[in-house]
Parts: C-alpha cells; sequence; structure tokens
C-alpha cells in the first residue's frame, strides 16, 4: 500500500515549549487517520506543520514523496486544510468564496470545482448570499465544501464538526467517509471519540506532545479489553 | 474588589500592550530630536541679518537709512560704488549672508523733490521653507524700520514734500538669487510664498493617500487574521509574494484612485496659482512643465508602494482590527513630519541630521519633488527614487520573509533570533 504521508521524529518547539516530541507515523492512501488526544496535545500543532503552515524543529515529513521544506509549494497543490475555527471572506458570497479559492488550482476545472463545492456545501439558494449572513453550521457546510471540491490527495481536517448540531456533523462525517472512498487520504483531529470511531480506519493518540498508542479503532478495543474508543484513551492516557 | 476596579484591571492588562505603547513612543522620539534642531533653526533665526551696503548718495536721508542698516543688521560689506555689486554679493554670500541694500546717487535729492527714493535689493536666497524666508524678513523689517525713520524726519522738519512721499519716502527694486537663477522683481517673501502654496498641495495629497490606502492594507492583515482566512490562505498554492503583492497592488490602485481624484482638484489650484498675485510664476520659469507631473506621478507611485510595504510590515503585527487602527498611526506621523518639515524648511537648507531623517523617510521624496523639479535638481530627485524603489523592496522582502515564518500565525517574536541563525527548518 502507498504511503501518502510519512512523518519521522517530527520535533516541534514554540521557543522553549516543547510541542511535539518526537512523533512518527505514516498514512495510506485512501486511508482515513485521526488523531485524538486532549486539548493541548499537539493534534493542531501537528495538523499545522503538515499543512505547511508551521516550520518544523525537526525530523522529516514526507507527503506524497514531497519533502515538506523542500517542496511546500508543490505539497500545497494537493493538500486541503480545514482548520478548526477557519472563516471566510465576509463581504463575498459563498459562491464568490469558493471560486477565489478554485481559482489558485487548475484554472480550466474552476467551474466544475465550485459546482462540487456547491453541492458538497448544499447550501441552497443561501450559496448566493453573504457569508456574513451564514449561520455557524452554514459556515463550517461552507468551509468542508471548500476543503473537499478540489478533490485534495490529502485532505487535512482539524476537528471538522467542531460546534455543529448532530444533523449537520452527521452530514459531514458522510461527506468525509464518501471523500475517502474516492481516493482521497484523509487526516484528521477530533475530540469526539464515537465520530473517530466511526470515521477512521487508524487512529493515532496523542498526549503531551507524544504518541502513545496507534492502530485500527477494532484491534485498540480489544487490545484494552474495552467497549470504545473512549475507554481505550482513557486507559492509555492513564498508563 | 469591586466591580469597577475589576473591570478596569482587566480593561488596562488588555490596553497595555507592545503594540499600544511602542509606536507613541517611537513619535515622542521623533519629536523629541526633530524639536531640538528646529529650536536650533530657531536660535540662528534670532541673530541679526547679515548684509551688504552700498551707498552712493551722502545725503542726510541715505545716511539716515545707513545707520539703521547697521543698527540692525550685521553689516559684512560696506562700499560706496554701485560697480562693485558682483564683489559685495560674492562677500554676502560667502558669509552666509541675505542681502545686499544699495542706496543709489541721489536718493535723498530725489525724496526731496517728492519722488520716492530707491533701494536697491539684491536678495541670496538659500531655501524657499518658511523658516528660511526669516532673514529676508528681518532684512525687509530694517528696511521698513529705515522708511519709518525718513517719515518721522520728514514730519518734525515740517518739508513742503507732499504727503504721499512723506508717508512712503523709499521704494524698493528687488532682484532675488535662488538656485543659481535670478529674478528680476521678485522678492525672497514672494517666492517663497508662491512656491509654498504651489507645494502644498502634493504633501496633503501624500499623506491622505498613504494614511488611507495605508490603513487598507494593515487593516486587510488584520481581518485575515480576525476572520480566520489567513490559515487558509497560507495553504493554497500561492506564492508568498503574490499574496503580499497582490495585497500590496490592491491598496495601491485604490490609493492611486483616491490620488487621481484629488490630482484633479490640484490640477484647477496650480492652475489658479500660477498666475496668481499679479505675478506669473510662468515668466520666471517657476511653473511645473507636463514632464514634471509625470515625474512627481512616478515618484508618488514609487512612494506608495514602499509606504503600503512598509504598512503591510506593521499589519503582519496587527493581531485584530482594533491594533490595526494603532499601528495606522506611525504611519500618519511618518507622512506629518516631512511634510511639516518641507514646509517649514528647505531641502538644500536642512542642518545635516534633519536632512538625513528627511532623506530616509520615503514619504518626503514626492512632497519635495514638485520644488525640486522646479529647479531642476535632477540628482536629487533621481537619488530619492532610488533610495524608495530600494526601500520598497527591501521592505516586501522583510514581509514576504515573515509570511514564510511561523511569526503570522504564532505571533512569537522570540524565533526570530533562532530562524536567523538557521537551526530550524521551515517549509515555504
Amino acid at each position: 500500500m502507498t504511503e501518502t504521508v510519512t512523518v519521522k521524529n517530527l520535533v516541534k518547539h514554540y521557543g522553549s515549549f516543547e510541542a511535539i516530541k518526537d512523533i512518527s507515523f505514516s498514512i495510506n492512501e485512501g486511508e482515513i487517520f485521526g488523531l485524538i488526544g486532549p486539548n493541548g496535545a499537539g493534534k493542531t500543532t501537528t495538523l499545522r506543520v503538515l499543512a505547511t503552515l508551521l516550520s518544523l524543529s525537526s525530523g522529516t515529513v514526507t507527503i506524497m514523496n514531497n519533502d515538506l521544506v523542500k517542496n511546500a509549494g508543490d505539497i500545497r497543490k494537493f493538500i486541503s486544510y480545514l482548520p478548526e475555527d477557519a472563516g471566510a471572506y465576509k463581504n463575498l458570497t459563498g459562491r464568490a468564496y469558493l471560486l477565489f479559492i478554485a481559482n489558485f488550482f487548475e484554472p480550466h476545472h474552476c467551474k466544475e470545482m465550485v459546482t462540487r463545492g456547491i453541492t458538497i456545501a448544499d447550501l441552497g439558494a443561501r450559496i448566493d448570499d453573504r457569508v456574513d449572513t451564514y449561520s455557524k453550521g452554514m459556515m463550517r457546510r461552507l468551509l468542508v465544501g471548500r476543503t473537499l471540491m478540489t478533490n485534495p490527495r490529502l485532505a487535512i481536517l482539524d476537528e471538522p464538526t467542531s460546534g455543529l448540531d448532530v444533523l449537520n456533523a452527521q452530514e459531514i462525517r458522510k461527506l468525509i467517509k464518501t471523500t475517502a472512498q474516492t481516493g482521497t487520504t484523509v487526516l484528521l483531529s477530533s475530540h469526539n471519540m464515537l465520530e473517530v470511531e466511526y470515521l477512521c480506519d487508524r487512529i493515532a493518540l496523542i498526549a503531551d506532545g507524544k504518541i502513545v498508542e496507534t492502530g485500527r479503532p477494532q484491534d485498540l478495543m480489544k487490545k484494552y479489553n474495552v467497549r470504545n474508543i473512549e475507554e481505550v484513551f482513557i486507559k492509555v492516557v492513564h498508563q | 474588589m469591586s466591580g469597577l476596579g475589576n473591570i478596569l484591571k482587566k480593561e488596562l492588562k488588555e490596553l497595555m500592550t507592545v503594540q499600544t505603547f511602542l509606536p507613541i513612543i517611537l513619535v515622542a522620539l521623533i519629536f523629541g530630536s526633530l524639536g531640538n534642531s528646529i529650536s536650533g533653526i530657531q536660535e540662528q533665526a534670532k541673530t541679526p541679518p547679515t548684509i551688504g551696503i552700498i551707498t552712493e548718495d551722502n545725503g542726510t536721508l541715505a545716511t539716515m537709512a545707513t545707520n539703521v542698516f547697521h543698527t540692525y543688521g550685521h553689516v559684512v560689506y560696506n562700499g560706496t560704488t554701485a560697480a562693485d555689486r558682483d564683489t559685495a554679493l560674492a562677500t554676502i554670500s560667502e558669509k552666509n549672508g541675505a542681502a545686499l541694500l544699495i542706496i543709489p546717487q541721489n536718493f535723498t535729492t530725489n525724496i526731496q523733490h517728492n519722488k520716492p527714493g530707491t533701494i536697491q535689493v539684491y536678495w541670496i536666497m538659500k531655501g524657499a521653507g518658511l523658516f528660511d524666508s526669516i532673514p529676508s524678513s528681518a532684512v525687509e523689517y530694517i528696511i521698513a524700520t529705515a522708511n519709518t525713520n525718513i517719515s518721522r524726519h520728514l514730519i518734525s522738519s515740517n518739508s513742503s514734500i507732499n504727503a504721499t512721499v512723506v508717508l512712503q519716502p523709499t521704494t524698493r527694486i528687488d532682484s532675488t538669487t535662488f538656485k543659481g537663477r535670478e529674478f528680476t522683481g521678485l522678492s525672497p517673501t514672494i517666492i517663497t510664498g508662491m512656491l509654498t502654496s504651489q507645494a502644498l498641495l502634493i504633501p496633503i495629497v501624500m499623506m491622505m493617500i498613504i494614511i488611507m490606502a495605508g490603513s487598507i492594507v494593515i487593516t486587510s492583515m488584520a481581518l485575515e487574521k480576525e476572520n480566520k482566512t489567513l490559515e487558509t490562505l497560507l495553504t493554497l498554492p500561492v506564492k508568498r509574494t503574490s499574496i503580499v503583492t497582490g495585497k500590496i497592488a490592491a491598496a495601491a490602485i485604490i490609493g492611486l484612485l483616491l490620488a487621481t481624484i484629488y490630482m484633479i482638484g490640484m490640477g484647477y489650484y496650480l492652475n489658479g496659482l500660477t498666475s496668481s498675485g499679479g505675478v506669473n510664476l510662468a515668466t520666471y520659469g517657476l511653473a511645473l512643465q507636463p514632464t514634471d507631473f509625470i515625474l512627481i506621478g512616478l515618484s508618488l507611485f514609487i512612494t506608495l508602494v514602499a509606504g503600503l510595504s512598509l504598512c503591510m510590515l506593521l499589519g503582519t503585527f496587527a493581531k485584530n482590527f482594533k491594533s490595526a487602527q494603532t499601528l495606522t498611526f506611525p504611519i500618519t506621523m511618518l507622512a506629518l513630519i516631512p511634510m511639516f518639515l518641507t514646509m517649514f524648511a528647505d531641502f538644500d537648507t536642512l542642518p545635516l541630521g534633519l536632512k538625513a531623517l528627511t532623506f530616509a523617510i520615503p514619504f518626503s521624496h514626492p512632497m519635495m519633488a514638485p520644488r525640486i523639479l522646479l529647479f531642476h535638481d535632477y540628482t536629487l530627485y533621481i537619488a530619492g527614487l532610488i533610495y524608495v524603489a530600494a526601500f520598497a523592496i527591501l521592505t516586501i522582502s522583510i514581509v514576504v520573509w515573515i509570511f514564510k515564518t511561523d511569526r503570522l500565525l504564532t505571533g512569537s517574536t522570540s524565533k526570530w533570533a533562532k530562524l536567523l541563525t538557521k537551526r530550524r527548518r521551515r517549509p515555504f
């Protein structure tokens, strides 16, 4: 199986604070990989490093055989990142925002991308309203549409369902699942253990900047003799 | 703690940031050094003006006038024949003097025969700023005092001279040398007045554009952070240089649109000025040509880009819309300082320190451009243009570099030193 992401001995410092402490993991093509951990464990920092936003202090990261440090510009062509509390340009309509983003990718496929984005966002006629009139749920749907419309080889999703109601969250989970089935590799972070259990092929439990456990959700539940990932998490963290 | 105390403590804690105080501290430092230099100029202005006198007339009234000149002026040349005019001017110029006053033959006789006595004034003008006109104003005051003394004498001696001549017994013939050119019939006060009013709108236009377009750029960066769109933008397949130049170019276009609106009004204003006050400036070659306007426009555009790059640099420090408002303050001050400096003093006559400060502030150059171009000082114009272009390139490079670091997202400055030592690996 081809590895889309390979992280080896990644370390990230914020000044004297070591946010990521020598972590290694890999994600296979078409896989949904979840990073799970408490607040401040280093999930978002890891995702930001992989999304080419933050520098790495040491270690290597390879995405689609491209070194993150040397080829960040190339990597940006086939990744798509959804930050946890992202926003959109408030004076644009939903459609104009999607077009603005699509224009950075292949110019000949802009229309297709926007159409795909509109379908994913599923905002109906509201897609032509200004973004500043959107509710939180609508905004998140637009941003998920934006993230997935480019058919990225790697989608990096930080808490994709954060702040959404049950119905909206469920819709987005389905979208992520469908996207992975089309060949997109997904790396996501979440607090929601049920979501992770439902979505992820493999997970990594991260605590205090270190990966403490990796594996398939079912295998981990079996290993720790528990009924769900939440209990796995509690056991691992307490160990 | 009471509710009020609690709120007060929280608000003060929020407001007492480096971003709040740093601009004000910098501006205070600039004003402090500016005040010291200006007080030096003012002290210089209090001393009697350096003049030269040539008196061809030995009459009582000519002697009376000469005595006034000696009393109130610092006379460095004293001659008796107008044929020595060039020698006198060379001596006065060497002594950094302001004017040569010539009282021709028949000065006394003319007044006694109901004709005003002529005083020929050869001005040596050094600069066209308001401070530069202080020595010439002092000389004008001396001439006016001589005039008053002669009037008093004529009244007290019950002469039969007509009232008009008694009240205004002397008349002046001016000729001014400025930047190697001679302007017959114009005094430095008139030239300064006209040049100041003619060149006043460019600094105002420049200041307005920089403040307006500058705040657009700073706010744009702040809003990217506040609206949480920056992270997405930085992960898109677009070069950091394109993001920076795109933002600057957009603000520059808006700035130029604003400039065009101002320039249209200014064009009409300048048309009115070139023939104002009964003196046609074009006759003396003191009117800007279409080529000059193009060169001013070029200077304005490059300075706008440099100014906006600086705003962009400041914008990277903005955390939100509120902090962006604070960051526009130093830009406003940087636009105000050269405006006042070029208004009060000519670049050539500024003390070295202020000259260096004026040249270093990019916004000075389009403000100085009209006066520079009027007197064909292309060396200073080109030097300014090269400096501002280099400033813009350097500032844009710094901004692009910041865009490639973590600073934009983490807001941390402590890592800069580490980045400089290249110990860390960063993607870009």
